[in-house]
């Protein structure tokens, strides 16, 4: 019995030093097959385009500050939650991919990262997207703890706390994933959402709910736009070389407000 | 051993304050706010500063500390009653409650650095409340009330109803921990009625699990009801029966109260809590009776050559004879 019970206390003992490692991510592959098609940025056309809001928006309702007084101290006025954030009937924070119809084309990783910010007890930016193998650093300016955690599906969850200020962490996608949400269980009003793409034709509507999807080879796409709380819209999109077309997506307010 | 009964009845309600910290836990959703065990976000637990007690984090590192608390506890408890107990099998319960803390405390660790996943979770609340139940046990079986001569109950039907109703009401609260940590808590936002209908008029594994807790509660509520009035009719005048079945009557009757009121509120945190809490309670206090209605069944061991029904009355003849020498 008692080594049985010992072997237990070990192999429990050993699953969580090997939980302990889980955390550390092997960078994917930033170069595309060698033999995927380049796009010709000379022939190549552009898809712009406005989310535009119908209805009355509904009101996000106010955020309790009181859990943090950092966080109260960094909103005076107070702070709303983002669910649906509308400025002159445009959409904003709706994440617009190229869904499909790349087909055999290959691109190349940025060398840069991108940063996802806590700021104000706030992420910063609410909504962004990322390359599968780009580094994303998510960072803490905040004089307050939090956690940083990841709930995707196709790229796993993990949760990683940063108790000081300007501490980060960087972290590399290894899927396509649309959207892998991210939330701070210490203020459980804090979310992200992180687009992972395996090409660049993605962008997050802003200005009004404009959006902008550049050095498009010629071809028929699938556009998909994504926002939290009211869900997507796909459009096809047949573009010609050195083209221009605009496309418009409408979400229209829920029949019963659910935020 | 009187001393030893007071420490296993502060063990107890220790744990039960240990219970409430983890529902407040699960019902702010503050499990991953701290995201490291056993130390917090780097710091050795006992010296992480007050300052940083922010959001989530007072749930989850309050928890850990009344754990801890519960722990140290626990360990005094074994030891005291290996080295005070004359019953063999209260000494191995001592021991069996400090193997379950010890298993708690890793199962509690494991849950956050697996990111909750439900059965651990469910896994954890399940120990909980069997924990819960060996300190009660414990607090019961050193009292001088249980040692004291009384009756034989003889009732073999009270038996089995007191034994199945406590059973009845872990399985109940096994399911509830599944609903609560499978997010189903809501599945049927309304009450008393599922959608407007009696049954659901449709199906998923979240409505199933929240179903099966209303179904439950029934069940459980005419089996608390059923002893109850067995009690009554049968053993009125034993106050160590009707007493923790009225406290039964009380407590199952303000469960299913708090209950309707998690999900007309949709999840209030301390209401959710309370109900947590009060499904400990009903558990608790159906032990204490069945325990009571089998105690006869149990034999104490003589010491001395005296009978432990004899011993118990012993510290009452000796304060006897003092006043009748002084």
């Amino acid at each position: 019995m008692q080594m049985n019970g010992l072997r237990l206390f070990l192999a429990v003992s050993v699953v969580a030093v090997c939980l302990g490692c889980q955390g550390q991510q092997e960078p994917a592959s930033s170069a595309p097959p060698a033999n995927a098609k380049r796009v010709d940025e000379s022939k190549a056309g552009n898809v712009v385009g406005r989310v535009v809001f119908e209805g009355t928006p509904p009101v996000n309702p106010p955020i309790d500050l009181a859990a943090d007084p950092y966080c109260a101290g960094q909103n005076p006025g107070g702070a709303k939650l983002e669910n649906v954030v509308v400025a002159t009937g445009g959409l904003e924070n709706v994440f617009v991919y190229v869904k499909d119809g790349l087909g055999d084309y290959g691109f190349d990783v940025p060398a840069e990262s991108v940063k996802l910010d806590q700021v104000g007890c706030q992420y910063r930016p609410h909504v962004l997207g990322v390359r599968v193998g780009q580094k994303l650093v998510i960072a803490n300016s905040d004089e307050t703890l939090h956690n940083v955690h990841a709930m995707g599906k196709a790229n796993g969850e993990w949760n990683k706390g940063q108790a000081l200020k300007n501490m980060s962490d960087a972290k590399v996608f290894k899927a396509r994933e649309v959207m892998v949400a991210f939330k701070c269980d210490v203020h459980n009003w804090m979310r992200a959402y992180v687009g992972v793409m395996e090409h660049p034709y993605f962008a997050v509507t802003h200005d009004g709910g404009t959006f902008e999807l550049k050095n498009l080879p010629a071809g028929t796409y699938t556009i998909e736009a994504w926002h939290e709380k009211l869900g997507t819209q796909t459009q096809s999109v047949t573009l010609g070389e050195k083209e221009s077309k605009q496309v418009s997506f409408t979400f229209k307010a829920p029949a019963a407000s659910s935020n | 051993m009187i001393w030893l009964n007071r420490y296993a009845k502060l063990v107890a309600a220790a744990t039960a304050l240990l219970i409430a910290a983890g529902g407040m836990v699960t019902s702010t959703g503050s499990g991953l706010s701290v995201p490291d065990w056993p130390n917090t976000y780097g710091w050795f637990m006992f010296s992480f500063p007050m300052s940083k007690w922010v959001g989530g984090i007072r749930y989850e590192h309050t928890h850990r500390l009344i754990a801890s608390t519960v722990g140290f506890l626990t360990i005094i408890l074994a030891f005291w009653t290996w080295r005070v107990e004359p019953r063999a099998w209260v000494r191995r319960l001592g021991f069996a409650a400090l193997g379950a803390v010890i298993l708690q405390g890793l199962l509690g660790g494991l849950t956050v650095l697996l990111l909750l996943p439900p059965a651990i979770s469910i896994g954890h609340a399940a120990l909980a409340q069997l924990f819960f139940c060996i300190t009660l046990t414990l607090a019961v079986v050193t009292s001088p009330s249980w040692k004291a001569l009384s009756t034989p109950a003889n009732d073999v039907m009270l038996r089995r109803m007191t034994l199945i109703t406590t059973v009845l009401i872990y399985c109940q609260i096994l399911v509830g921990a599944t609903m609560r940590h499978v997010g189903a808590g809501l599945a049927i936002p309304t009450f008393p009625l599922a959608f407007g209908h009696v049954v659901p008029p449709v199906w998923t594994s979240g409505i199933a699990v929240h179903f099966a807790h209303r179904v439950g509660a029934l069940i459980v509520v005419s089996a608390v009801l059923a002893v109850a009035a067995h009690v009554w009719h049968w053993h009125r005048r034993r106050p160590e029966f009707t007493r923790p079945a009225l406290l039964l009557v009380l407590f199952v009757c303000s469960q299913a109260t708090l209950g309707a009121f998690v999900v007309m509120s949709s999840l209030q945190p301390i209401i959710n809590t309370a109900h947590v809490v009060n499904g400990a309670l009903v558990l608790g206090t159906s032990l204490v009776l069945t325990l009571r209605v089998y105690r006869h069944g149990i034999q104490e061991p003589a010491i001395g050559g005296i009978p432990a029904a004899a011993r118990a009355k012993l510290p009452v003849l000796e304060k006897h004879l003092r006043g009748v020498r002084g």
